[in-house]
């Protein structure tokens, strides 16, 4: 069945349902907000990496003119002051102790920002410095200082009850996984190699920094207007801080201007609830884009990879040793931990497997969620240990990579979803793009590179979908807005089952008050799983419009059909509200439809089966400048199986913006600190991609087969092409210049001093 | 010399999308809280603050300038154009059209600063190579589209602008 045939909605290109307010000035985010008698409030940042908190003195703050309050640690002892969704480890403020440079210490509500930052400079704070451990050689040497003393408390994280901290070391968590015989097959290896790979510290830079306003009133109970990519996770950390039932806790979140994992999980929302609720007066709290590099940041990793495989390049055994940098607190740094290591080795086959890593605490802006959740960390040393392995076997890369691919329908892991696409497929349309079998110009070098990626399981998404008297809908679904284009989609999806214009269809702003639980929008889970629920509410409409319909038309209720907001068989056609007027008697009444998509817990290794497997293939073609060591991408094909583009134009613009945010970190970005000072924490010294670094070409293509798990066959897409950038970008390097880099990102002065150091031929 | 006490205020008249304001603003009042807080035009974004990202685009004249590192004051007697003055979505500007259809648009943040800065290229050089856009769009940042788009919506913009002359 060929999409253009079967589909009326899905399958096209509509404009995006916010696009005209977002070209006009007319599109809202929190910091455009307001509410009456609004604060505006400020954070007092630790200079120190490490540090006891002797006193902190208030006084002369408090005296400034048109502060409200000046608020301690010691003035939030009403609440339970930690959160976190794998530990709750975090203070609003900090509680005696200051474990990061940048972590808040003291915050201040004003009526305007200008009184807010004079405050702030009067408040007087006696630190002892500790010695801080900042990397994670530091964290993991043998008596390092700790960042924390005390047994951590269980987070919300549902699936992460097998936490396992090391107790007296920094190390948080470990996972570990075996497969087959494990090490002992690396002796009946014809080659056996190994190396480690660095990946950096990064940020996400969502152009919109975080941003909370929070009211209360006695009916009900607390509002919070956030930028958070999951209401109902920062509505569950809100409760239990400030012992209220959920059902009074209100989570709405407007547009966000980008999210990209950094907006996951509670950040700003616990402090300005807390100031709301001492100032008696809503409060915002709109920080900085630098102090955004102080709130969250992708984990940094070391990772040891080895590899044994057969002369002929099958893959028999692979060993992972990583370990992650979670910096001060674990946020969900853990579950990235596990859910990372889990597909360390690839879409590939291989029979033998060793994967251990550990979660490490260090005196460093908190590691949390960032598009590919880990993958990255670890597809980086494992794609480039597969070109080694090629080279050194003398067989094609490619060639390498295809003979041990996952098939489609081929378990991964015992207990978890069997692969859902066709590598083969994606592998051979990047190598054609790239024209990998023609010689590449003596200046130029090919590199390829792949990814798997796990979704999110057990999951779950509610959605509720009206249809009005008019024969209109509305979407109720809490996926947020952050760019992506996912509320466009579900609206797509709504529309095609019901069989009206996209127009005639609406989708409600996430409001926890208002629209129906949904774990998280990220883990490129949206089209998915919101999507199917939304598919479901949609298709109940459909058989209770069928229902009522049957009592009017005379024919069989197989042979009624949905059709451009009418119901139809051969002895008649009735338009919606005609039915809505027939089933209640009055023009008025709606039809309300259902859908929760729950896939549950398996025995799984990560507690839950993945709904679908992200898969992408990446192709790069490079050139480097010798005189400078700058390196420079001229062509980029990005390949991903995504089943079936609901919206292409979206998911283009999805995996273009992908591949730019992976050649951020390939070629430009690093957090950078000295001696626990973070240096760099501003756009003139941490450098993100400028249109002026986009690939000469770049095209992003896609794998179609309807076999996603997915409304109409479609499935998730949007991290998994940032993930292979920085392999198929290095190997294109080693191929070129026979040098091998192993820590990102490639700036021209590593290169350079690589390319120095080669020896003369 | 002897030391003249600074204002703490100013009274500054200029002409924003159009409609005359005239106010009184402390003297270190940065155009885009003028705009944002007094003007109530929330489509100028507060991002970075320092001049690189572009989002507080607006035109002062016909130069693009970052309203977060220009003073209010700077603006006495000028003529400004900010997003809400480009178009309405009844009748939008060829350009908010062109990043409608492109799909340059994603989570928006950037989106009014791009649309500012990509006019005042067009006023001047109407006929841009994709060397001068990818140039001219230097000082805007976007994290989400990857930028191929919104070139793309920008050159686009351009040849229908040049074909219908």
């Amino acid at each position: 069945m060929t999409p253009g045939r079967a589909f009326r909605v899905v399958g096209q290109s509509v404009r995006r349902l916010d696009a005209i307010d977002k070209v006009t000035g007319r599109a809202r985010y929190v910091t455009d907000l307001t509410q009456p008698g609004m604060l505006h409030a400020a954070l007092l940042r630790s200079p120190h990496a490490h540090a006891r908190i002797r006193t902190i003195d208030v006084a002369a703050a408090r005296a400034v003119r048109g502060v409200h309050a000046v608020v301690t640690s010691a003035d939030l002892t009403w609440c339970d002051p930690y959160f976190g969704p794998a530990f709750r480890d975090r203070p609003i403020l900090a509680i005696g102790v200051a474990r990061y440079e940048g972590e808040p210490v003291a915050a201040v509500v004003a009526e305007d920002e200008g009184a807010a930052a004079e405050a702030l400079d009067r408040i007087i704070v006696d630190y002892e410095p500790l010695s801080a451990v900042t990397t994670l050689e530091e964290a993991l040497a043998p008596g390092a200082s700790l960042v924390h003393t005390d047994a951590p408390l269980a987070g919300h994280f549902a699936d992460l009850s097998t936490l396992k901290p090391v107790r007296g070391t920094n190390v948080c968590h470990q996972f570990h996984l075996e497969r087959g015989r494990g090490a002992a097959a690396f002796a009946e290896a014809d080659l056996a190699l190994e190396d480690c790979y660095y990946f950096p510290r990064v940020q996400h830079y969502s152009m919109e920094p975080h941003a909370a306003l929070a009211a209360w009133d006695e009916e009900s109970g607390l509002t919070v207007w956030a930028s958070t990519q999951n209401p109902y996770s920062v509505r569950v950390e809100l409760a239990k801080m400030f012992r209220v039932p959920l059902s009074r806790i209100r989570v709405i979140v407007p547009l966000l201007g980008g999210g990209f994992g950094g907006k996951t999980y509670a950040k700003l929302e616990p402090i300005t609830s807390a100031l709301a609720r001492l100032a008696g007066r809503p409060v915002r709290l709109a920080i900085s884009a630098q102090d955004a590099f102080r709130t969250v940041r992708r984990c940094d990793a070391r990772v040891r990879v080895r590899l044994g495989l057969r002369r002929d390049g099958r893959l028999l055994a692979a060993e992972c040793v990583a370990d992650f940098d979670v910096g001060a607190y674990a946020d969900i740094g853990p579950r990235i931990v596990q859910k990372g290591t889990y597909t360390a080795t690839g879409p590939y086959r291989i029979p033998n497997v060793v994967l251990h890593s550990r979660a490490v605490y260090t005196n460093t802006t908190p590691g949390g969620a960032f598009r590919g959740f880990g993958v990255p960390q670890l597809a980086w040393p494992f794609e480039s240990l597969l070109d080694d392995a090629a080279r050194r076997l003398d067989l094609d890369p490619v060639e390498l990579r295809r003979q041990n691919l996952l098939a489609h329908g081929e378990e991964f892991e015992p207990g978890d979803t069997p692969v859902d696409g066709k590598f083969e497929e994606s592998l051979s349309r990047a190598a054609e793009a790239i024209r990998w079998t023609q010689a590449a110009a003596s200046d130029r070098g090919r590199g390829v590179a792949m990814m798997m990626k796990a979704s999110i399981g057990p999951t779950v998404s509610e959605a509720i979908v009206r249809l009005h008297a008019d024969g209109s809908a509305t979407v109720l679904a809490s996926t947020v807005e952050m760019g992506q284009g996912a509320r466009t989609v579900l609206a797509q999806i709504a529309a095609e089952v019901l069989a009206i214009s996209i127009e005639r269809v609406s989708v409600a702003t996430p409001d926890t008050a208002m629209t129906p639980y949904d774990q998280t929008t990220s883990s490129s889970r949206s089209t998915t799983l919101m999507g199917r629920a939304v598919q479901e509410a949609a298709e109940d409409i459909r058989e209770q419009l069928l229902r009522i319909a049957g009592e009017i038309i005379d024919a069989p209720p197989a042979e009624l059909v949905l059709d451009d907001g009418h119901v139809v068989a051969r002895g008649g056609r009735v338009a919606y509200p005609a039915l809505l007027t027939e089933r209640f008697g009055m023009g008025g009444g709606e039809l309300i439809g259902r859908g929760i998509v729950a896939p549950g817990r398996s025995r799984a290794p990560l507690g839950g089966s993945t709904p679908f497997w992200e898969m992408a293939v990446g192709a790069a073609e490079v050139h480097v400048d010798e005189e400078t060591g700058a390196v420079v991408v001229d062509d980029y094909v990005s390949v991903a199986d995504i089943g079936r583009r609901i919206n292409p134009q979206q998911c283009e613009g999805q995996d273009e913006g992908a591949v730019m945010q992976g050649l951020g970190h390939t070629l430009l970005e690093e957090m950078v600190y000295d001696g626990g000072q973070l240096l760099n924490a501003n756009l003139v010294d941490y450098r993100v991609p400028r249109a002026e670094d986009l690939p000469s070409r770049i095209r992003c293509l896609f794998v179609e087969n309807g076999d996603g798990a997915g409304p109409f066959g479609a499935k998730g897409a949007g991290e998994g092409s940032l993930i292979p950038v920085s392999p198929a970008v290095g190997n294109a390097l080693a191929r070129l210049t026979g040098v091998r880099f192993r820590e990102l990102p490639l700036t021209p002065e590593r290169v350079w001093r690589a390319l120095r150091a080669r020896p003369k031929p | 010399m002897p030391a003249t006490p600074t204002p703490s205020s100013s009274s500054i008249a200029f002409t924003v999308n159009g409609h005359r304001h005239a106010l009184e603003v402390p003297t270190h009042a940065l155009l885009l809280d003028v705009l944002r807080d007094r003007l109530d035009l929330k489509g100028a974004k507060r991002s970075c603050d320092m001049q690189v990202c572009g989002a507080c685009t607006v035109l002062v004249g016909d130069a693009p300038v970052s309203a977060c590192s220009y003073l209010a004051v700077e603006a006495d007697g000028r003529e400004l154009l900010t997003v809400e003055g480009l178009g309405t979505p009844d009748a939008m500007h060829p350009l908010q059209q062109a990043f409608v259809d492109h799909g340059a648009v994603q989570c928006g943040f950037c989106t009014s600063g791009m649309l500012l800065s990509a006019k005042a290229l067009l006023d001047e050089q109407p006929r841009p190579t994709e060397a001068d856009v990818l140039h001219h769009l230097r000082g805007n940042l976007c994290r989400c589209t990857g930028y191929r788009k919104i070139v793309d919506a920008i050159l686009a913009c351009a040849a229908q602008s040049g074909s219908a002359a």
